[in-house]
């Protein structure tokens, strides 16, 4: 894991780094504008959809369908958005997805680091075979499992409620719980030993001296779990029938479909379903890169 | 019994372990062991009830005639000889088969672009990356209804920007032979994440090389075939395999890019956009035929594997491993 430690670092002392913004001379100074170039060309192809996404929502109806499309609009009207709120229940959905967001990110938080934990720091009979197991399931494609275990919820009523959409993350998800199990591994023995001779339960150890240490490693996997299930559009599809228990992503799809193309209030809607998730990326970004890098170098 | 006081501050000295007595061993291992699993229940239960037991009824319901409202009926093998002749399925077969061999090598080439590129010692590096990571936490349906948009033919900016560089502007939600690659389009606007695991391996490659090779007058072509990417050979597997299995699965973009209205077909223009995980999911959950749906959940199962080993055995030509 030495790859992390040193990838991260980096990354945060970058834009000061090497040569570029020393100006030695002048053939210096143009590859620096070329460089910068590449870079804002490169961000602005990624960028521009979301921007004409945003712009678009506060257009009138007029500028929306002008050919060839206008980036800004002639005139700005907040009217798309107060559709949004006439048009769909948007606080119920929103007040849905916040509440199952806020139990997986629970359950991925109880969950993932005990079996993390097990896997990392108790010396046990059938921890290597049961962490090749965890593995393992990672390579499956969840089409298999999907209509077993649909009828599983089917044979116990419960499609059409929230138990299927929340019980999973309180197993913990295997990429979490490897996750959190290769920051684990970090973790010197001697401190648990030390508390071990001193009498502790491994429960006590867990929670007073593992949990804290492992704040980073969970805070990485509760911003994770909170975007997966804030975007999650398949289960919400397969489990959810009635309106009033619709999540954003279902609520959104169902808006789209009922009122044809009706682009302005449905890019308004968009734009206000994205920003929690932009607001959660941008507060946890450190997190969510560190997440990605481990997962890319184990 | 525990002592609070002292589990406050764990890092105090630590003391030798008492040598343990033989008598004792075989307890503390028992113990130890009833320990790993206790912390580990949450996901032996929930690996037992969510995916050992479904893997095993899969397999049994692939060769069951299944509705969901009549117990299943055993056919043996009839649901995968029905699929060999179902050219529906070999469409979708096709399509999942062509987006993934060029949606894995686009990835892998735009994505070491841009995290070249956003490697480049520019100010302000830090805010380019988000910016480039942001389609992928964009929630998918937001992303499949944006598409939609842009590609459309009057109002779209993707026409629109084609049009400016004097090239074709096809009609890609409406052509059979665009839909598919709109779907690619789409996708590879979220190459966020395999960007990230390239910038970190980008990182990892030591400086000493790079001064060593300059020194040696290896211009930056030179320097990138014979450094970088050897060194992040293994990183490439790595997002070989992850990309071929999310583009083996792909659902949610293509079926939200085919969908005019409610409860439309969700195959797209002359199936175009139709995947394998589309058909499946259609077959399970539009036409109740669970027992079809699950010979097929076990044939992509085959053909991931499949395409995985190939994979493997063909990256030890090109991965370098350094013996670390």
């Amino acid at each position: 894991m030495t790859a992390v430690d040193h990838a991260i670092p980096d990354q945060v002392a970058d834009p000061v780094a090497p040569g570029g913004l020393v100006p030695r001379a002048a053939s210096r100074g143009a590859r620096g504008a070329l460089r910068l170039l590449a870079v804002l060309v490169l961000v602005a192809a990624f960028a521009f959809p979301f921007a004409v996404m945003v712009t678009t929502s506060f257009k009138t109806t007029g500028d929306i369908f002008h050919a060839p499309p206008q980036f800004w609009p002639t005139s700005w009207t907040l009217a798309n958005f107060r559709a949004v709120f006439t048009e769909m229940p948007f606080w119920r959905y929103l007040g849905n997805t916040v509440l199952l967001c806020g139990l997986n990110v629970l359950g991925t938080l109880l969950a993932c680091p005990l079996v993390a934990y097990s896997l990392s720091k108790l010396r046990w009979r059938g921890r290597g075979p049961l962490l090749v197991v965890l593995l393992a399931t990672m390579m499956l494609p969840p089409q298999v499992t999907l209509i077993p275990v649909y009828l599983i919820w089917n044979h116990v009523h419960a499609v059409n409620t929230y138990w299927p959409l929340v019980v999973p993350a309180f197993c913990g998800t295997p990429f979490l719980i490897f996750m959190i199990r290769q920051f684990l591994i970090n973790v010197p023995n001697e401190l648990l030993e030390a508390a071990r001779i001193d009498g502790a339960s491994e429960l006590r150890i867990y929670w007073t001296v593992v949990l804290p240490l492992a704040r980073p490693a969970l805070a990485t996997a509760a911003v994770f779990q909170f975007v997966w299930t804030w975007t999650d559009f398949l289960n919400p599809l397969i489990y959810l029938n009635s309106t009033s228990k619709y999540t954003l992503s279902i609520g959104l799809y169902n808006f789209f479909s009922e009122h044809g193309v009706d682009w302005g209030p449905l890019l308004a809607a968009c734009v206000l379903f994205t920003i929690p998730a932009l607001l959660i990326f941008l507060a946890g970004q450190r997190y969510f890169v560190e997440g990605i890098a481990t997962r890319g170098l184990k | 019994m525990a002592r609070p006081d002292r589990m406050a501050y764990p890092d105090h000295a630590v003391r030798p372990a008492r040598a343990a007595r033989p008598g004792r061993r075989s307890r503390a291992r028992r113990s130890q062991l009833l320990w790993g699993l206790a912390f580990a229940s949450p996901w032996l239960i929930g690996g037992a009830v969510f995916i050992a037991y479904p893997i095993g009824v899969s397999a049994y319901y692939s060769l069951t005639n299944f509705n969901l409202f009549q117990s299943p009926q055993f056919v043996g093998l009839a649901n995968y000889r029905a699929m060999a002749a179902d050219p529906v399925f070999w469409k979708s077969l096709e399509n999942t088969l062509y987006l993934t061999v060029t949606g894995v090598v686009l990835t892998l080439v735009l994505s070491l672009g841009a995290a070249l590129i956003l490697n480049l010692p520019v100010r302000g590096q830090p805010l380019f990356r988000a910016l480039l990571y942001l389609p992928t936490i964009v929630p998918v349906v937001v992303t499949g209804y944006l598409w939609r948009w842009l590609m459309n033919v009057q109002y779209g900016w993707v026409d629109r920007i084609l049009g400016l560089l004097h090239l074709p502007q096809p009609d890609w939600l409406e052509s059979p032979t665009w839909g598919t690659p709109a779907v690619l389009l789409m996708t590879l606007w979220t190459i966020g994440g395999p960007t990230i695991i390239y910038l970190a391996a980008l990182k990892n490659v030591p400086r000493e090389l790079y001064e060593a090779a300059t020194v040696d007058g290896a211009g930056p072509i030179a320097r990138f075939r014979h450094i970088t990417w050897p060194v992040i050979s293994p990183v490439t597997l790595f997002q070989v395999i992850v990309s071929v299995i999310a583009y083996l699965q792909i659902f949610t973009q293509p079926y939200l890019l085919a969908q005019t209205h409610l409860n439309a077909s969700t195959g797209g223009p002359g199936n175009s956009m139709l995947t394998y995980s589309i058909y499946l999911f259609e077959n399970a959950f539009v036409y109740l035929k669970m027992g079809y749906a699950s010979a097929m959940a076990w044939v992509l199962f085959l053909v991931t594997m499949a395409v995985t080993a190939v994979v493997l055995v063909t990256s030890r030509r090109w991965v370098h491993h350094d013996g670390r």
